[in-house]
């Protein structure tokens, strides 16, 4: 990534989970720490996932979830998004992902994870350390 | 600015979440500024600050009503029985997200979905199996339901008429909110004015055929947890019921014939003082409306009957164990408050579904102010308490601000259709978070007295995939048992009657007593209102 380039970050909802107070939170954020940020709404499926953070040329991937579905989620996702080719961005997830989740999770390729109750500039600040 | 740094002798500025400034003293003389007695009054009577009912809690305890479902609907009444067993004394129904959504459990965007955050429905037979032993007519049931609430309200009526109850006499509630699911909970299908159309067909629907149903509940609640304070979140209520109601009253409907079952959902957390105030202007804000600007001379048109408490938003990951005392201070506010129902968060929800030790917990919390603590003796207890009273009254002026902004920037419907108060709710909570993560905004065991102690052992619910399979398999038995004539004719019927721009009810009563499904007469519909697009704007 060139200097002049801003990290550019797809946050997505996936499923029919439609709580979105905290990823409008997180988009807000990462909007004051200076990335480009491209909010999908809800309701996403996987392809639909994959599909927009190709198009967007996204450097992170950002998944919001809070109803429970992330990990049949995440596996859906993951082969396709290595299809698309970015496999070598940067996954991460946020949102309720009890404890015994974060292995699986990490194992799927989400580098970061980030429970309810993670503060905005840990976020930020990984974000600025690990994107690609 | 913190104490130390003030010079000698000055005291903190202290502000509510509404913005209103909070004096260490109050007395009578800011009464008076306020706007005085004018709007007390007294319990029973106009304008009904002090409670909708002469004796309140006095006459009868508050219904306690905790939100529950998950699984398939065998799981669900099996959970209803334990509660009613446990002396709560309405039920609360949560549905999983397909069902809230309008899919069936084989369509593929349930997968991984069916049965997890609620109890999944797809015909008239779930119903049949969840409410297996309950007696309607000594249990009143609410449907959190809003998507698909037309669907879900013809199921209940369905449901209670085959099992021979009188639909005239039926009683229940269900969400119906459909607003609120565009600022905060998104379970919305259909764009917003049809959405809003399909509000008012259930609402003159209930009217004509089950008129002691609550078709629906406006709901505070939602926008308080995206954001709003509490002022807005009464305001943006009262903006969202005066929208339906003049649904209704378009199509001919006296005021006086519906607005008695209108009802009101709202949360609870934060400041205790602001909390009592909000509920007490809103009751009073919402009579005047419904008095001067509906013409209602019916006294029970102007009451705003109402569930409150939940509190999800103010409660914590972390140090979980504090929230079942949290639980007891929203249980407390909302005695204080004059509601019709209470329900609360569990300790254990920031992580899981309760489980059935959590839901007992806040059973006993709401059983202990009624046994013990003395909450249900007198009529609001807080009534005439200088600041009470100033608050209540500032709190109105406040919320009448707000509604008097939404209506000169165009109305609740124009500005949740373009993303308006969306817009604006989020960017509240986005100062919120950024104010707990600097510590100016103080939550016990986030930013000021943690503690690295482990968190105590929470006993997750359980996602069973093998109900989702089971819940797959029982609707294909009942496709393959139904008429399926009977449920094409009766499915063209609803595309048909949306179509016309008729009530669409009774259209969607018959798909459901030939088990058509949430899915299939979601599509019917879809195939005339289409789908919503999501504005987004920040």
């Amino acid at each position: 990534m060139t200097a002049a380039k801003r990290i550019k970050v797809v946050v997505a909802k996936p499923g029919l989970d439609g709580h979105d107070q905290g990823a409008k939170v997180v988009v807000r954020a990462l909007m004051d720490a200076g990335f480009e940020v491209v909010y999908t709404g809800l309701r996403q499926t996987p392809e639909a996932i994959a599909r927009i953070s190709l198009d967007e040329d996204a450097d992170v991937i950002a998944l919001s979830s809070m109803a429970g579905a992330h990990l049949p989620f995440c596996r859906t996702l993951r082969p396709l998004l290595e299809r698309e080719g970015l496999a070598d961005k940067l996954w991460i997830i946020g949102g309720n992902l009890p404890t015994e989740d974060h292995a699986e999770l990490l194992a799927l390729g989400f580098r970061g994870i980030f429970p309810s109750s993670s503060r905005l500039e840990h976020i930020v600040n990984f974000i600025r350390e690990n994107s690609p | 600015m913190k104490p130390k740094d003030l010079p000698e002798g000055e005291l903190r500025p202290v502000f509510n979440e509404s913005g209103i400034e909070i004096k260490p003293l109050y007395t009578t003389g800011d009464l008076a500024a306020s706007g005085g007695e004018a709007m007390i009054g007294l319990p029973g009577q106009y304008p009904f600050t002090r409670g909708i009912h002469p004796l309140m809690y006095r006459k009868q305890p508050w219904t306690m009503r905790q939100y529950t479902g998950f699984g398939n609907a065998a799981d669900t009444n099996e959970r209803f029985q334990y509660l009613i067993a446990n002396g709560q004394t309405g039920l609360n129904v949560a549905f999983d997200l397909p069902t809230q959504c309008g899919m069936d459990s084989d369509d593929p965007q349930a997968e991984g979905e069916v049965g997890r955050v609620g109890m999944a429905v797809d015909t008239l037979r779930d119903f049949e199996v969840a409410f297996e032993g309950v007696d309607l007519e000594r249990i009143t049931v609410s449907l959190t339901i809003n998507g698909t609430a037309a669907i879900l309200i013809a199921m209940y009526l369905a449901m209670a008429e085959k099992r021979g109850y009188d639909l005239r006499k039926l009683r229940g509630t269900a969400q119906n909110d459909i607003l609120k699911e565009f600022i905060g909970r998104g379970t919305w299908i259909h764009p917003v004015a049809p959405s809003v159309r399909l509000v008012g067909d259930t609402i003159e629907y209930c009217t004509k055929v089950a008129p002691k149903y609550s078709p629906v509940s406006v709901c505070g609640y939602h926008i308080r947890e995206s954001g709003a304070d509490p002022a807005e979140e009464m305001a943006y209520a009262i903006c969202i019921a005066k929208a339906y109601a003049d649904d209704v009253i378009r199509r001919g409907l006296p005021v006086d014939e519906f607005a008695g079952r209108l009802s009101f959902n709202f949360n609870i957390f934060g400041n205790l003082f602001e909390q009592v105030a909000k509920f007490r202007a809103g009751r009073s804000l919402w009579a005047k409306v419904v008095k001067e600007q509906y013409g209602a001379t019916n006294p029970g048109s102007m009451w705003m009957r109402m569930i409150a408490g939940g509190g999800g938003g103010g409660l914590t990951f972390e140090q979980p164990e504090i929230n079942i005392v949290r639980g007891a201070y929203y249980a407390l506010i909302s005695a204080l408050s004059g509601a019709q129902t209470m329900a609360l968060c569990c300790f254990d929800e920031a992580y899981t579904i309760p489980s059935e030790y959590a839901q007992r917990v806040s059973l006993r919390t709401m059983q202990l102010l009624i046994e013990e603590i003395g909450l249900t003796d007198t009529v609001d207890p807080l009534g005439g308490a200088y600041y009470v009273e100033t608050l209540t009254n500032q709190m109105r002026s406040r919320m009448e601000a707000i509604m008097a902004e939404v209506d000169a920037q165009g109305g609740i419907v124009n500005l949740v259709a373009e993303g308006a108060i969306q817009a604006k709710v989020s960017a509240r909570a986005y100062k919120r978070q950024r104010d707990i993560d600097a510590g100016v905004f103080r939550k016990v065991g986030v930013n000021c007295y943690r503690t690295e102690d482990k968190t105590s052992e929470m006993e997750f619910h359980p996602y069973d995939e093998d109900d989702a399979r089971a819940q797959v398999q029982a609707l294909d038995c009942v496709r393959a048992e139904r008429d399926g004539a009977r449920v094409r004719a009766a499915l063209a019927g609803v595309e048909e009657g949306a179509r016309a721009g008729a009530n669409v009810m009774p259209a969607i009563m018959q798909a459901v007593k030939a088990y058509a499904s949430v899915g299939e007469i979601t599509r019917a519909l879809v195939a005339v209102f289409g789908r919503y697009i999501e504005p987004v704007r920040f």
